[in-house]
């Protein structure tokens, strides 16, 4: 897939990490058998987790290499993206064009995306075309050719997207979010590349990169559809077993968010102002994750059903989308959650939210509410697997968190297992009313903030 | 930004995840766009099922058995294009009205009760169609026949609720349009295509005529649109056609269709012939980087010049879609004229739709926006009077059968597809049986027939040409 797409490309690491949590944490109660996970190992002892089936002649795998833009060098912001943008633009003996025409008249679907913490790929064929498909992957991370036509014309489209995004409300949040939030740290830094960074990349960097970055140590693989475990074996050798065996280092050092309870705004004038709020919140590895997240989900993460939606949408007609959702990081987390109001009646939204955000601290949810989440979380997991891509998507997110081959059993007793102690200890340990970070673009009236930020100022 | 101007092509009642607005509006657009190129590359793939029951409702099963979950759909044949004069947006307010309550589930308990079984539920509004879905594991399909029938004649609505909720509608145009000049533009061009059609008109309403939306205004759109002969039944999932056709009828054959207004037609008023190129430009400070669009009056696969339609889908994929398509092949590659470039087409809509072209011009044109959109404009038009005189070569148009037609089997593969393709096609008065045969039909397609279609749409007078600036800097 080529930048030539012109979907907002937003701060990339939001999204992406936000689709791989939803996955895993609305995941319910399937019967083991409806879904067999098989791991496969290739003759030279490369793994990936295999969901077959055979209805559809159709093929999907998902790839996930550890580390993503935050590694990105000082001076070269973006690095990440533009070789995203440009493995799938000639490799080995195919110029920009015949690879791009190759997998369109073979109706491969192949492309790659850099977020926060990792760099993506998803290949989808037609069974007739598989063995092809599998090569042209291989080609794409191998022998990336980085010829100075397509360099130039996605480095010109990241330009263009990144001017866009400078001028889109949402990004210009999410951005200053970032750099208030982490001032010091990877994460403070733009996920999706600056001006500077990406005019600065060379084609060396991006070769180096493509040795440094994908390796075996970092590399996970899953795939679904019409395959069987002896096929995909021999051709994961062929696709992966010439790739370095190590990585260079992904990790990053461990960092707490400053928020210290600031109300921050950026001023533009629109009829409607766009809030962001929250602090620190818990890894994916933490043992309340999942109190932790089936608060999240009766507090502002259940759609129609949450309690901030219930005060801000359906009693008070405030706003059309409010929300609060969990985001852990490798190396950091947090608790966070949006609205957007008309600017007279922001700060009503505001006050309710935070007075939702203390309730829940304080009293906890109710016994129906814990009944009520468990039954959604427990029983929506099926919902998520009804395609070959979203399977193999959520295979690589149950290898990336290290959550085991019978995760899927396990989910449901561990929700199962949660209590309503558990829930009030777990909301008096992390939320935290007065250390909200609440920041705002628009123009809001009559609300007293603690600081204005210029937005021109902003990467 | 082009693809904005579909951010109104469909509204739904809430966003799908808890993300931010932005980016959830994009990722759902990205998705519009990707079912409505499949929704023109389906073909017997789906095999539906289908019979009427006695009071004229329409049902159809798509049986899929990979996991143990329905998706179940009411597609009602209304949509905004179908709404009084004075009164847009009581479409899509009525759409959230029908999570208000009946006799017997009350205001906000649907969603409640569809959550609480392990489901998700949402509704959405177009045009030509307004339809109500939920996903749920496949055991629990008759719970949510259940509702949904309950509330195709039973819905209660007072002010109390009906007001707290027109302001969200009125949240949801200020964060889709009045928020993004260029939905702002995208909103204009239309209103400036259609010079006739209710097309022109958003779905999500005018705001001076949506801050008028009434309770009665609410009751009388349904009362005349939401009944079992103006409705279809879709699910796709795990159910045999053994359990599922009793189920239909227990639950939709029951009901009758309550009296109506003599005036609700479904007869809107046609485009006549355009004469006059029109063109627009919207300046704006929250602008930095120039865009231009253009719309062309086209056909549809049920509109006037519907024997266009099928070419046209392949002149899509074959002039500006892609990679290697002739568009970017040509502005983006070789002459680095554009960072980005495109088009879209659906046709899939009731009456004449827009073949719609972007473009963004690249860096390198210079620091006047004018004068950049200028060569963008003369780079694309060189290329379309290209196309239109000597046509697609015979390789372009095979390529492009091609991809199409590998489209359909990829369709086959998300439960919910299926459901979403017919139920677009049949709620815009298309045939079953043109899905069903559509990969025949792509394929039959001819060289000769899509140089026609060229020459029949890419006519200036029936386009719209609209320039998103930056305004210039007041000293």
């Amino acid at each position: 897939m080529t930048e030539s797409s012109f979907l907002p490309l937003t701060k990339k690491l939001f999204a992406k990490t936000f689709i791989a949590l939803t996955l895993l944490c609305l995941w319910p109660s399937l019967p083991a058998q409806a879904v067999e996970v098989k791991k496969v190992v290739s003759p030279s002892g490369l793994e990936a987790w295999l969901v077959e089936d055979h209805r559809n002649p159709i093929i999907s795998l998902d790839l996930l290499f550890r580390g993503g833009s935050t590694l990105d060098p000082e001076g070269k912001e973006g690095l990440a993206r533009m070789v995203a943008g440009l493995i799938d633009e000639g490799s080995g003996p195919l110029d920009s064009q015949a690879f791009q025409k190759e997998l369109e008249d073979r109706a491969i679907k192949l492309g790659f995306s850099a977020n926060g913490e990792s760099f993506t790929g998803g290949l989808q064929t037609l069974t007739e075309e598989r063995d092809r498909a599998f090569e042209m992957l291989h080609l794409a991370l191998t022998e990336a050719r980085f010829d100075a036509e397509p360099v130039e014309r996605i480095r010109g489209q990241i330009l263009t997207a990144l001017q866009r995004d400078s001028e889109d409300p949402q990004s210009i949040l999410a951005e200053a979010w970032w750099q208030h939030l982490f001032p010091d740290h990877a994460y403070g830094r733009s996920f999706d590349g600056t001006e500077d960074g990406i005019k600065a990349i060379t084609v060396k960097d991006m070769k180096a990169f493509t040795k440094q970055r994908f390796a075996k140590n970092n590399l996970i693989i899953s795939v679904a559809g019409d395959i069987t475990t002896e096929d995909l074996a021999v051709l994961l050798d062929k696709t992966f077993a010439s790739l370095p065996e190590t990585a260079q280092d992904w990790t990053l050092p461990k960092t707490t968010p400053q928020s210290a309870g600031k109300t921050l705004l950026i001023k533009r004038d629109m009829p409607q102002s766009m809030a962001r709020f929250g602090h620190a919140g818990l890894q994916r590895s933490d043992p309340d994750w999942w109190p932790a997240y089936t608060l999240n989900y009766i507090l502002g993460g259940g759609g129609f059903v949450s309690r901030l939606m219930e005060e801000v949408r359906e009693k008070r007609g405030l706003a059309y989308s409010v929300y609060s959702y969990l985001y852990p990081l490798d190396s950091s987390a947090l608790w966070i959650g949006g609205v957007a109001t008309q600017n007279k009646r922001l700060k009503e939204s505001l006050e309710v939210i935070r007075q939702e955000w203390t309730d829940m601290a304080e009293n906890g949810p109710t016994e129906q509410e814990l009944k009520d989440a468990k039954t959604y979380l427990t029983g929506s997991f099926p919902l998520r697997l009804t395609s070959t891509d979203s399977l193999a998507r959520t295979l690589t997110s149950m290898q990336r968190y290290e959550l085991g081959m019978d995760y899927i059993d396990r989910r449901k007793e561990k929700i199962d297992a949660v209590t309503l102690e558990d829930l009030k200890k777990v909301a008096r340990r992390l939320l935290q009313p007065e250390d909200l970070t609440v920041m705002i673009i628009g123009a809001p009236e009559d609300l007293d903030v603690d600081g204005v930020l210029e937005a021109t100022t902003l990467k | 930004m082009p693809i904005q101007t579909l951010g109104s092509y469909v509204l739904q009642k809430s966003l799908e995840i808890s993300a931010p607005l932005k980016w959830i509006a994009s990722f759902f657009i990205g998705f519009l766009l990707f079912f409505f190129f499949l929704a023109q590359s389906q073909a017997a793939v789906f095999a539906p099922k289908s019979f009427e029951l006695k009071n004229g409702m329409q049902v159809l099963l798509l049986e899929n058995d990979r996991v143990p979950v329905v998706t179940h759909m009411v597609w009602y044949k209304v949509g905004a294009a179908d709404e009084p004069p004075g009164k847009s947006g009581i479409a899509h307010f009525l759409e959230h009205l029908m999570f208000k309550g009946t006799d017997d589930i009350a205001a906000g308990e649907f969603s409640k009760i569809v959550a609480r079984n392990g489901g998700r539920d949402n509704a959405f509004t177009s045009w030509d169609y307004t339809a109500y879905h939920q996903t749920i594991a496949a055991d629990r399909l008759a719970l949510v026949m259940k509702m949904e029938a309950d509330r195709m004649t039973d819905l209660q609505l007072s002010d109390p609720v009906v007001l707290p909720e027109r302001d969200v509608i009125l949240e949801e145009r200020n964060a889709r349009i009045d928020t993004d000049p260029s939905a702002q533009l995208g909103e204009a061009m239309r209103a400036a295509l259609y010079q006739n059609h209710p097309y022109g008109i958003p779905i999500i309403g005018w705001r001076h005529e949506m801050e008028t939306l009434s309770t009665d205004d609410a009751m009388a759109f349904y009362r005349n649109w939401y009944r079992p002969e103006n409705a279809i039944l879709i699910v796709a999932g795990d159910v045999s056609w053994d359990v599922f056709k009793p189920l239909a009828e227990k639950y939709y054959g029951q009901i009758p269709n309550p009296p109506k207004s003599s005036t609700a037609q479904r007869a809107r008023p046609q485009e006549p012939a355009p004469l006059v190129a029109r063109a627009l430009a919207f300046a704006s400070d929250q602008v930095k980087s120039p865009t231009w669009r253009r719309h062309y009056l086209a056909p549809t696969l049920t509109s006037q010049g519907k024997e266009h339609a099928l070419a046209l889908q392949v002149l899509t994929t074959l002039f500006c879609e892609g990679a290697t398509s002739r568009l970017y092949r040509a502005l983006q590659v070789e002459q680095k004229t554009t960072s980005a470039v495109g088009c879209y087409y659906n046709p899939d809509s009731r009456d004449k739709t827009a073949f719609s072209f972007y473009a963004v011009p690249s860096p390198n044109l210079g620091q006047d926006p004018e004068k950049a959109l200028d060569a963008v404009e003369s780079a694309l038009e060189t290329q379309i009077a290209l196309l239109k005189e000597k046509g697609p070569t015979e390789e372009e148009v095979n390529r492009a059968k091609k991809r199409l037609k590998a489209e359909a089997i990829y369709a086959r593969d998300d439960l919910a597809t299926g459901a979403r393709i017919l139920g677009t096609v049949l709620a815009s008065g298309g045939s079953l049986e043109s899905v069903e045969t559509w990969p025949e039909a792509i394929g039959q397609v001819t060289q000769t027939q899509v140089h026609d279609a060229a020459l029949a749409i890419f006519k200036e007078e029936a386009s719209v040409t609209g320039r998103l600036l930056p305004k210039p800097k007041t000293p």
